[in-house]
């Protein structure tokens, strides 16, 4: 298959998946915000702990999240660089005239520990949920049906349209196109993704027109409905002790 | 009115001096007549660009005439409304099965048209199990739309059609693209089914096997 893989983190079988979506969804938010509120490097490093954890117990696949957290943290190593310089304070040291702050540093490492906290609480909590399940609990937490019905429709024609951008682009390669620096390039590339908008016009049309076939008039129908078990309740409970006591050892002096 | 009378008797499709142009200067329909009856399952032929396709679409309502009337089970249908509560009792399978299948798995698919006919999901997701039963598609229920091959994903929209248990069926090159075992596989399956059935394709060994005539559309009227 061509294209993006969806299914890299939901086809983990961990506990993760024995627990609601939704709620999944809805720690998601919280276990995020509370991190992004965090100051404390002792609250942070919890976090990160815990979160490491999680995403230990249900066996994420490491090259896949190793991947990810390149992504990531490469943009954090240039906010790593740059930020220090920009931050007064007692300097660090200094390097040909530039000096690196102490307080620049903290900071920046500050939103690096944040960020790969999330990006493993995304992974774990959200990542793991199928998309189609995921546009269904989207569509169940009252997010607009239209936000709803567009992710699943990228989800659903992002090969179909790779595939056809590959196809075009294979039969310009048979007629000798090798893309360069220079006008033809520009003017080759243009229509192809012209080409390309004009096609996925006439599909989307065909698509509607298909769905209208089969009674479609606006409105689409939810197929699955979850409840609630006890194992979700525990969870819950769990999560909401965790985020609250960090968000209470956070704001009241406990740390030494 | 009398007429309405004498088209329920004709048969359940019916096309009376059809005419359909996309632009005014080269017409696609130029008089088109033809009558479908219950269980008849009859097929159609015709060069490219001969208006096959949008013949298929007139019938569905997805393009409106200009001339002519059509007739679904006896009733006139000019409008959306004519043609919207049609819709399940006629059912079109599209020639490239990726317009058809839009849900990101098989089980949401097969299910989309028989919620939209107000079956609740519990019974949807029954009547899916039960279409994906009968096309030999058993287990196919949580696989992924977009990872399905060519056969596959032509069974799996003929599935979504019947689901809403159509009495006539209309197939666009239903075997475009196949090879040869899912193409007796479709072939078995299209001999069984009891809808009536309009067949668009070059494929003349899937029309004798399937129809029982074939009609030839010529430069727009069918001869």
């Amino acid at each position: 298959m061509t294209g993006l893989d969806f299914e890299t983190f939901s086809s983990c079988r961990g506990w993760i998946q024995g627990i609601d979506p939704r709620l999944r969804l809805l720690t998601a938010a919280a276990a995020s915000v509370v991190a992004v509120a965090s100051r404390h490097p002792l609250a942070l490093l919890a976090m990160l702990t815990l979160w490491l954890a999680v995403g230990f117990s249900i066996r994420l696949p490491l090259r896949a999240f190793a991947k990810r957290l390149l992504a990531l943290n490469s943009f954090m190593l240039v906010l790593l660089i740059v930020m220090p310089l920009s931050v007064g304070g007692p300097e660090a040291f200094a390097l040909g005239g530039a000096g690196w702050s102490w307080p620049g540093i903290v900071r920046a490492l500050t939103i690096a520990v944040r960020g790969n906290i999330i990006l493993l609480i995304m992974t774990t909590l959200v990542s793991t949920i199928s998309l189609a399940r995921l546009g269904h609990e989207l569509g169940h937490l009252r997010v607009p049906p239209k936000l709803v019905q567009m992710l699943l429709f990228s989800a659903r024609y992002h090969s179909v349209l790779l595939d056809e951008y590959h196809r075009l682009l294979r039969a310009m390669r048979v007629r000798g196109f090798a893309a360069g620096i220079n006008r033809h390039t520009y003017r080759s590339m243009g229509q192809l993704i012209g080409m390309l908008l004009v096609r996925s016009v006439d599909r989307s049309e065909r698509i509607l027109a298909a769905m209208r076939c089969r009674g479609y008039s606006g409105r689409i129908h939810l197929l699955d409905h979850f409840s609630l078990r006890r194992r979700d309740l525990c969870f819950s409970a769990l999560a909401v002790a965790m985020l609250a006591s960090l968000a209470v050892a956070e704001s009241a002096p406990l740390w030494p | 009115m009398r007429m309405e009378d004498e088209l329920s008797e004709a048969g359940v499709l019916e096309f009376q001096d059809v005419y359909f142009a996309y632009d005014a200067e080269r017409p696609v329909l130029r008089g088109v007549n033809l009558s479908l009856r219950a269980g008849e399952k009859l097929g159609l032929m015709g060069g490219n660009g001969s208006g096959k396709t949008t013949l298929l679409h007139a019938a569905m309502g997805l393009v409106t005439i200009s001339r002519g009337r059509i007739a679904l089970f006896g009733q006139t249908c000019r409008s959306e409304q004519d043609f919207r509560p049609m819709r399940g009792r006629v059912g079109l399978v599209f020639q490239d099965a990726d317009d058809q299948l839009f849900s990101p798995t098989v089980m949401e698919d097969v299910a989309f048209g028989p919620l939209n006919q107000g079956h609740k999901p519990a019974e949807a997701k029954k009547i899916a199990l039960q279409t994906l039963g009968m096309l030999g598609l058993e287990g196919y229920e949580n696989r992924i739309t977009y990872k399905l091959s060519g056969g596959e994903k032509r069974l799996v929209s003929l599935a979504a059609v019947l689901a809403m248990s159509p009495e006539v069926l209309l197939l666009d090159e239903p075997t475009l693209g196949l090879d040869e075992s899912a193409n007796r596989r479709l072939v078995n399956i299209l001999q069984s089914l009891p809808q009536a059935m309009l067949m668009v394709s070059h494929d003349r060994s899937l029309l004798e096997a399937v129809t029982s005539a074939t009609l030839q559309l010529n430069s727009g009227t069918i001869v």
